[in-house]
C-alpha cells in the first residue's frame, strides 16, 4: 500500500512502487487536473508541487513522492498561486488549456521561491513546460503581473 | 479540407439540390453575402456548401431559464482557437445577453441537427457569424414579441435592451427569463423579418479588448473556459471519468502498412492490472482514419496497459507494407530533388518561360526542402468509447464530429444513430484530430468489453511515430531577371505525397485543394510564368497539418523572392511590391484554382491591394529599411491563405557561435472584418511561436520506414525561451471586406521570414528545414 497526501487529504492506494505520480494521481486517486503529455519529464504538463518544489509527476514513482503533495485544484486556495490564476485570466493566455495547469504550477513554485524573478529567471524556469499553442509571450506577461501583484499586495 | 476533390464536388452537388428547396425565401435585409449564398447557385460556396450546411434557427442553438440563464450551443470543435468563447461571444451580442448570464453548452455530433461541424480550414467564424448572428436576432425578436403580448401592445413598441426586453411608453420591463417560457411557443420568424444590429450596438463583436502587443487595455469578456482551465477542471479527452473504465494502449507497427506476425504476451500478461491482450487486425492501404492494427493491452490503469505494451514481444510481418519499409529520408529527399530537375504534370502557364529563360540577363535558381513534421497537439490522442445495450457512446477530442461517428459506425456494423459522440475539449487539434481514427481504434477495443467504457491512450511516441504526417517537400524555383533586375519569368516545380494518398490509390500528385494553397495562387505579376507538379510517392500517412501545403508553397516562394531581390541588388520589400504589381484582384479561376478554400472568388478573389497593405503595415511597424548592427537583420515573408492575408516581419541576431536571439516579430493581419480581434491576435502569436518551430526544430525522418523521432527530446517543439522577446500584432481594419480564416493563415510565412531574417543578419541562406544546427 502507498501513501499519499494529496492536496491535504490522505490516500491509501494499492499500487507498485513503480507506478509513476502522475497515473496514480490520475487513474487511481481520479483526479484529471494534472495532464499527460510526454512521460519523460519533457513537457511539464504533468507538474506538481511535492513539498512545494515542482516536480514531474509523469516521472517521479508514488514510492517517491513522500510528503505533500499539491495538484492544480489546489490553486486557487494557495495565496500565490490565486494570483497567478488570475494573471492568467487577465491576460487571455489559454489557448487549448492542455498545458496551462502544468505552467501555472511551475509558474507558482517560482513565485513561491523567487517572488520578483528577473525575465531571464522566468525564461529559464520555465524552460521544460512546452505548449504547443505558443501563447508564452503571455506566459511570460503573466507570470510577471502575478509577480508585481504579489509585490504590491 | 474536404477529403478529396471529389468529395468537395459531392457536398457541392448535394448542397445545391437541397437549396433549390430553400431559395424560395427572400432575404434581402440581411447580409449581402448570405442572399446571394440562398439565393442562386453560388450557394456551392462557403458554409452551405458543406456537408451538413448550416443551420441557423434559434431552437437550435438558444436557450433561455426561467432564471435568465442563456445557454448558447456551439457545435464547432474547441481547440485553443477559442471559437466557444468567440462563437457564444457573436450570438450574446446580437441576442443583447449579459456576458455573466451566459454558458456555452457543446452540440454532440450531430450534423443533422446542428450543420457543419467539421473543424478545420480555418472555417468555424466565417461559416457561422452569419447563421448565429441570426440565430440570435431571432431569438431576439421572440422575446420582444412574447413581451408585446403579455403586455398588448404592437411589437413596434417594445425593445429588447440587455437582458430584457423593455416598453418605454409604460416604463414596463420583463427580464430574458420571464419571457423565455411564452417566447419559446412563438413561431421563429422569417429570415426576411430580421434585422441584424448595428455595428453602434454592438458590445463585443469587432471590439479590441484584453491584452494588445502588451498593454493591459479594456478587460475582455471572460472566455468561456478561462477559469475552468486555469484551475484544472476543463475536461478534455483523457478527463472523462466513467465508472468501471477499463485503460488501453496498443502497440502499432512501425512501418504503415505492416502487420502482426506473431505476438508473444506471457510477460505482458504477468504484470499486475493487465486484463487482457487483444489483436487488432491493421488496415489496408490505403488507410483513410482505420486503425493502424496492432496488439492492444488493457489493464485497470493507464501506466500498467503501458507496462503490459513494453512487456510484448511481437514480430512485424513488413510485407504487407511493401515498399515503404525501404522508406527512408535522406534517400527521398534525393530522389524527389532529382525529379526536380524534370518538368511536370503542367498546373499552370502563361507566356513562354524556357524562352524567357534563355534570354534572361541573370538568373536565380534554388531548391528547398521541409520534411515531415507531427502535428504534436500537447494532448496526445485518446478516446473514451462504451458499447452497451446496441449502442456505442464516444468521448473524445476530435475535430470532425461527423467522421469520427461515420467511422465508429463502420467499425462496429452499427446505424449512425446508434452511435453517439461527445466533443470534450481538444488539448489541441492543429489537424491531428481531424482524422478520427484513435477513436474508431478505441471502439474497435471497446467491443471486446461490451458494457464497459474503455480508454485508449496515445503515448506521446505513439502520437509522434504514428502521425498524419505533415507532407515532405521539396520545391524547385527557377527565375530569369533582366538587366534591370525585373523578373521576366518563373518557374516552380513543387513536389510532395498528396493527402489523397489516404483516401485514393496514390495519385502521386497534389489534388487540386492543395494546389490551390498558395502554389497555383502564387500572385506575382510575371510575364512568362510555368507551374509544374513532378510526382511524388507516399510512403507514410499523409495528413492535415494546420495550413497544410501553404507551409511548404509559402516557405519556397518566399525564400525564392529574397533570392531574387538579392541578385537583382534591391531591397526586399520594394522587389516584392513591385513583384506583385498594381493592386487588383486575381480571379481564382483565371489561375487554375478552382477551390478556393470552398469560398466564391467572385467574393474572394486574390486581392493584390489587401496583400501589399500587410506588407507595407508589417514592415513599416518593423522600422524596415532601418540600419542594423553586424549580425543583426530583418527579414519579410507574406502570404494569401484561407482568404486572409498575412506578412510578418523578424527581427533577429546571430552571434558569433551561431546563437540565434529572435528580438521581435511584427506580424500585420487582414482577414476582413474581425469578430473577436483579441483571440485573432492570440492566434497569430502562437502561429508565430510555432512557426518558428517549423523552420528551427521539427522535423521527423524515416529510416526503412520507421519514424526515427519519438518524443520531445528528439522531435523538438518551441520553448519560451525559442519564443521571439517581442511579437507584436498589427490588424487590418478592414470590416467591408468578406471575412476570412484565422486560426491558419498566420503560420505559413513565418519560416521564410525567419530564414530570410537569418541571411539579413548573416549572409547564410537556408535552403532545407529545419535550420537545426545549419548556423553553427
Amino acid at each position: 500500500m502507498i501513501n499519499l497526501t494529496i492536496n491535504g487529504q490522505q490516500h491509501e492506494l494499492d499500487v507498485p512502487d513503480s507506478m509513476p505520480l502522475l497515473w496514480a494521481i490520475r487513474d487511481v486517486v481520479g483526479m484529471k487536473g494534472t495532464k499527460f503529455g510526454c512521460g519523460i519529464s519533457q513537457c511539464g504538463a504533468c507538474t506538481v508541487h511535492l513539498n512545494g518544489v515542482a516536480i514531474r509527476s509523469c516521472s517521479t514513482p508514488v514510492s517517491a513522492a513522500k510528503g505533500e503533495i499539491t495538484t492544480i485544484e489546489a490553486m486557487a486556495d494557495d495565496p500565490v498561486g490565486q494570483k497567478v490564476q488570475q494573471a492568467w485570466l487577465d491576460l487571455g493566455v489559454a489557448q487549448c488549456g492542455y498545458c496551462q495547469g502544468g505552467q501555472i504550477m511551475n509558474a507558482t513554485a517560482l513565485l513561491k521561491k523567487t517572488p520578483a524573478p528577473e525575465t531571464q529567471e522566468i525564461v529559464d524556469a520555465m524552460a521544460g513546460n512546452l505548449c504547443r499553442c505558443g501563447t508564452y509571450n503571455r506566459i511570460l506577461a503573466a507570470i510577471e503581473r502575478a509577480a508585481d501583484t504579489e509585490a504590491s499586495s | 479540407m474536404s477529403r478529396s476533390d471529389d468529395t468537395l464536388l459531392l457536398a457541392n452537388v448535394s448542397r445545391r439540390g437541397l437549396l433549390k428547396g430553400l431559395a424560395g425565401g427572400s432575404a434581402l435585409l440581411l447580409a449581402a453575402r448570405w442572399d446571394l449564398a440562398l439565393a442562386n447557385e453560388k450557394a456551392q460556396f462557403g458554409a452551405g456548401a458543406m456537408p451538413g450546411g448550416w443551420v441557423d434557427s434559434p431552437n437550435v442553438f438558444i436557450h433561455i431559464d426561467p432564471d435568465g440563464l442563456v445557454t448558447i450551443v456551439n457545435n464547432r470543435a474547441e481547440m485553443g482557437q477559442g471559437i466557444r468563447t468567440s462563437l457564444v461571444m457573436v450570438a450574446a451580442d446580437e441576442l443583447g445577453a449579459n456576458w455573466d448570464q451566459v454558458r456555452a453548452e457543446q452540440a454532440n455530433a450531430d450534423q443533422d441537427k446542428y450543420g457543419n461541424q467539421n473543424t478545420d480550414g480555418s472555417r468555424s467564424m466565417r461559416h457561422w457569424y452569419e447563421p448565429m448572428r441570426r440565430a440570435a436576432a431571432a431569438a431576439r425578436l421572440m422575446l420582444e414579441q412574447a413581451a408585446a403580448n403579455q403586455w398588448g401592445v404592437p411589437v413596434h413598441e417594445v425593445r429588447a435592451e440587455i437582458h430584457k426586453v423593455v416598453h418605454s411608453a409604460s416604463g414596463r420591463e420583463l427580464g430574458f427569463g420571464e419571457l423565455a417560457k411564452a417566447a419559446r411557443e412563438l413561431d421563429v420568424p422569417g429570415r426576411d423579418a430580421l434585422v441584424l444590429k448595428s455595428d453602434s450596438e454592438l458590445r463585443f463583436i469587432g471590439k479590441e479588448s484584453g491584452l494588445i502587443n502588451g498593454e493591459l487595455t479594456s478587460a475582455h469578456p471572460k472566455a468561456i473556459d478561462g477559469e475552468d482551465i486555469v484551475t484544472g477542471k476543463a475536461i478534455f479527452g483523457a478527463d472523462v471519468d466513467l465508472e468501471d473504465t477499463l485503460y488501453a494502449v496498443v502497440a502499432r507497427p512501425p512501418v504503415y502498412g505492416a502487420k502482426v506476425k506473431s505476438v508473444d504476451d506471457t510477460e505482458a500478461l504477468k504484470v499486475a492490472g493487465v486484463k487482457k491482450i487483444i489483436r487488432i487486425e491493421g488496415a489496408s492501404q490505403p488507410a483513410a482514419f482505420s486503425p493502424l492494427g496492432g496488439v492492444a493491452v488493457v489493464a485497470t490503469n493507464t501506466w500498467a496497459a503501458m507496462e503490459g505494451r513494453r512487456a510484448l514481444k511481437i514480430e512485424w510481418d513488413n510485407a504487407p507494407a511493401g515498399d515503404n519499409a525501404d522508406y527512408t529520408s535522406e534517400a527521398y529527399r534525393k530522389s524527389l530533388e532529382k525529379a526536380a530537375q524534370y518538368p511536370g504534370k503542367v498546373i499552370r502557364q502563361s507566356g513562354d518561360v524556357e524562352a524567357a529563360l534563355k534570354v534572361a540577363d541573370k538568373r536565380v535558381s534554388a531548391t528547398y526542402y521541409m520534411p515531415h513534421m507531427a502535428q504534436a497537439p500537447m494532448e496526445p490522442p485518446v478516446a473514451v468509447v462504451r458499447i452497451k445495450d446496441g449502442k456505442a457512446e464516444a468521448w473524445a477530442p476530435v475535430q470532425n464530429p461527423r467522421a469520427t461517428r461515420e467511422g465508429i459506425a463502420g467499425m462496429l456494423e452499427m446505424d449512425l444513430e446508434n452511435v453517439i459522440v461527445h466533443q470534450t475539449l481538444l488539448g489541441g487539434g492543429f489537424g491531428r484530430k481531424s482524422k478520427p481514427d484513435f477513436v474508431i481504434e478505441a471502439a474497435r477495443v471497446a467491443k471486446a468489453f461490451e458494457g464497459q467504457p474503455v480508454k485508449l491512450q496515445w503515448s506521446r511516441e505513439d502520437d509522434i511515430q504514428h502521425a498524419y504526417f505533415h507532407a515532405v517537400s521539396v520545391d524547385h524555383l527557377e527565375a530569369g531577371l533582366d538587366e534591370a533586375g525585373k523578373a521576366t519569368s518563373w518557374r516552380h516545380r513543387t513536389l510532395s505525397p498528396s493527402i489523397a494518398s489516404l483516401f485514393a490509390p496514390d495519385p502521386r500528385h497534389k489534388a487540386g485543394f492543395e494546389l490551390g494553397m498558395g502554389f497555383n495562387t502564387m500572385p506575382f505579376s510575371i510575364p512568362s510564368i510555368r507551374l509544374e507538379n513532378p510526382p511524388a510517392p507516399a510512403h507514410v500517412r499523409i495528413g492535415w497539418f494546420r495550413s497544410v501545403y501553404n507551409l511548404p508553397h509559402a516557405w519556397a516562394i518566399q525564400s525564392f523572392a529574397h533570392e531574387m531581390a538579392v541578385a537583382a541588388g534591391k531591397d526586399h520589400r520594394d522587389y516584392v511590391l513591385d513583384l506583385l504589381g498594381p493592386d487588383r484582384e486575381v480571379h481564382n479561376l483565371t489561375v487554375g484554382d478552382g477551390w478556393n478554400y470552398g469560398e466564391d472568388p467572385d467574393m474572394h478573389p486574390i486581392d493584390v491591394g489587401r496583400m501589399r497593405r500587410v506588407i507595407e503595415r508589417a514592415t513599416e511597424e518593423a522600422g524596415w529599411g532601418r540600419k542594423t548592427v553586424k549580425g543583426r537583420g530583418l527579414g519579410l515573408a507574406f502570404h494569401h491563405s484561407f482568404v486572409s492575408y498575412t506578412a510578418i516581419v523578424f527581427d533577429v541576431e546571430v552571434d558569433d557561435k551561431g546563437e540565434l536571439t529572435i528580438h521581435r516579430a511584427d506580424i500585420a493581419f487582414d482577414c476582413g472584418p474581425q469578430a473577436n480581434p483579441e483571440r485573432i491576435r492570440s492566434q497569430m502569436e502562437g502561429s508565430c511561436v510555432m512557426g518558428i518551430g517549423i523552420a528551427l526544430q521539427s522535423e521527423v525522418s524515416f529510416k526503412d520506414g520507421v519514424a526515427q523521432q519519438s518524443n520531445f527530446d528528439s522531435y523538438l517543439i518551441p520553448r519560451m525561451p525559442d519564443a521571439p522577446k517581442v511579437v507584436r500584432v498589427h490588424l487590418i481594419d478592414n470590416p467591408d471586406g468578406a471575412m476570412g480564416g484565422v486560426g491558419e493563415p498566420g503560420l505559413p510565412p513565418v519560416a521564410p521570414a525567419l530564414c530570410n531574417a537569418i541571411y539579413a543578419a548573416t549572409g547564410k541562406r537556408i535552403r532545407r528545414l529545419p535550420v537545426g544546427n545549419q548556423l553553427s
